[in-house]
């Protein structure tokens, strides 16, 4: 027998079909424990079907999902996560303490948790309040305590910040923040690149329902950089860096080379080799490349199986 | 299964509108009592209810469970509404992320149901028992509990016109539009048994008209408890004197039982299949 505990939730070949539209397209993914995993894609990339699926309200076309290694059925397996989906769904005429009360019957957890759930989020002295009182940052604050009500193995946010305003984002990251800092795995999906940059270990990158990343943020954010170069005669110039076999990529691009090396080159010693095959660069710029820029080249590539 | 009462116990008793519409449910029923004081002194003629023998073991738990079955509209309301509004609130989505089963989520309707069910035959009986002391001409033990199973078939009666409600609800989602299906369903019904009571009987000729009516669920489920007013002395002599005879069977029809726990078993197991196939 194997004696590895199986991950938190794996999926296989997860699809997704809406009429013509895939959705979510042949979706493979393993969510391990401890990870802080940003789930990122633009809007309608197949984010939130995806959670759906996993979260037992959209019913996938084909392929199949696990909780922790198929052990338990999924509604109980949900009973041990917490996750908040795109708008805070509560019963509008009671009131926070109510509502609490009544995930942690669904849940089967303790009352004692609401209590500190509540004084986190900072709702403790509204939570006699009738959730229909409560402005959208406080609803999605009190959807943020109903999460953490069972003390959860795995948190899953969706667009937690969206229809925000700039405080209540500050908030709700800040919050997302001392979660992940306690150990409790997360999954986030979100469109925004900073909101996973910030608080993310792990990425996976998803666009039309297709995967085009899945690993840690590091692999993306620490490559070499790429130059960007200019000459005179910049054809000359693309020949003379493909034969020096530094790099992995070399485009052209609005009067500019830009050249991707596959190990740490220093900006001088490019400088100097190129002088001496007598091209002498008008722009020399050494570039890290931000997420975003990381993002943005992912997507226009192929993706992964 | 009392976790899942307790779940749905909750969503109801916190809710304002629901907690007044169960009021209501029960008061009205208590209201049948009222029936007791009608009294009409017209001159010499002094006529009093109660005293017509409405009130008379066995045959208060005829009227009393027809009576208080006409009432079970009020508390279609509540089902169809704790029904829709789980859509409305998208409440049913967040439950299902919480951890509750598809299946529990049924379940806790169903009991919930069971439960209404319950209590309200309950008191039926409890208020029947109490005016059938006070104005029944009989009050041998023997005669007091006989024809006991009006009681069953209120039951069966009200768990199918709930189970078609707890449909309706899930199914078409808005409480104001599945109440008015409801209506337009009995419509249907009506101009359905109109049409077959004219022409049925020249395409085939060996069926009637009442018997395929038999198995529409509305009306199987009014089968159940057939109208008591003309089982009445007093409203058959009447008949008599006009050259009418009233025979007709008011007892239990086992076959109606079967058709409407059918029909409950039909718009679950529907309810159940919505709840499966929906996407959230």
């Amino acid at each position: 027998m194997e004696n590895t505990t199986p991950p938190i939730l794996q999926l296989h070949r997860l699809d997704k079909k809406y009429g013509k539209i895939h959705a979510v397209n042949a979706l493979s993914l393993t969510i391990e424990k401890g990870n802080v995993y940003g789930l990122l894609g633009p809007n309608g990339s197949g984010k939130s079907t995806t959670l759906g699926m996993v979260l037992n309200v959209i019913n996938p076309s084909s392929g199949s999902f696990s909780w922790y290694g198929g052990s338990l059925d999924v509604h109980q397996a949900l009973k041990r996560i917490g996750a908040i989906i795109e708008r805070p769904n509560f019963y509008p005429y009671m009131t926070a303490a109510q509502n609490l009360k009544l995930v942690c019957r669904i849940k089967q957890c303790h009352f004692d948790e609401i209590e500190p759930a509540l004084k986190l989020v900072g709702l403790w002295e509204r939570r006699d309040s009738k959730f229909s009182t409560f402005s959208l940052g406080m609803k999605q604050r009190l959807a943020i305590a109903s999460a953490l009500v069972n003390q959860p193995e795995l948190l899953i946010l969706d667009e937690p910040a969206n229809g925000l305003d700039p405080e209540g984002i500050h908030h709700i990251r800040e919050l997302i923040g001392t979660i992940a800092q306690r150990g409790t795995t997360v999954l986030l999906a979100s469109h925004l690149l900073d909101e996973v940059e910030k608080v993310c270990s792990h990425l996976i990158v998803l666009k039309n329902g297709v995967k085009y990343f899945e690993g840690e943020v590091a692999e993306l954010t620490n490559t070499h950089g790429y130059f960007k170069l200019a000459t005179a005669n910049n054809s000359a110039l693309i020949s003379a860096l493909k034969k020096m076999k530094l790099f992995s990529n070399i485009t052209s691009q609005n009067g500019f080379v830009l050249a991707y090396p596959e190990r740490p080159v220093a900006p001088e010693t490019l400088n100097e080799k190129l002088a001496t095959q007598q091209l002498f660069l008008s722009t020399l710029d050494y570039k890290n490349p931000s997420l975003e820029e990381q993002f943005l080249s992912l997507t226009q590539n192929t993706p992964q199986p | 299964m009392m976790r899942l009462l307790q779940i749905e116990a909750t969503k109801l008793f916190l809710n304002r509108t629901t907690r007044l519409l169960i009021a209501c449910y029960f008061i009205l029923i208590s209201l049948i009592a009222l029936i007791a004081a009608i009294k009409v002194e017209i001159g010499p003629i002094k006529f009093q209810l109660a005293k017509q023998g409405i009130f008379n073991f066995p045959y208060i738990w005829h009227f009393n469970t027809y009576i208080v079955g006409l009432m079970k509209i009020f508390f279609a309301i509540i089902i169809v509404a704790m029904a829709s509004s789980e859509y409305n609130y998208k409440t049913l989505k967040q439950n299902l992320i919480d951890g509750l089963s598809k299946k529990e989520v049924l379940y806790s309707k169903v009991y919930t149901m069971i439960a209404f069910i319950l209590a309200s035959t309950l008191f039926t009986f409890i208020i029947s028992l109490i005016l059938g002391f006070s104005f029944s001409d009989y009050t041998e033990l023997g005669i007091v509990f006989s024809e006991m199973e009006y009681f069953l078939a209120y039951a069966v009666k009200l768990f199918a016109f709930f189970s078609m409600c707890l449909f309706l609800g899930i199914w078409i989602k808005r409480a104001a539009f599945a109440l008015g299906f409801l209506i337009v369903w009995q419509m249907i019904e009506g101009i359905s048994f109109g049409l077959m009571k004219w022409k049925l009987s020249n395409i085939i000729p060996s069926l009637s008209a009442e018997q395929v009516f038999a198995f529409f669920p509305l009306n199987a489920m009014s089968n159940l408890i057939k109208e008591p007013l003309t089982r009445l002395s007093g409203v058959q002599n009447i008949a008599n004197q006009v050259g009418e005879s009233i025979d007709k069977d008011y007892g239990l029809d086992w076959g109606s039982v079967l058709i409407a726990l059918l029909w409950a078993g039909i718009f679950l197991a529907l309810t159940y299949r919505l709840l499966q196939k929906r996407d959230l």
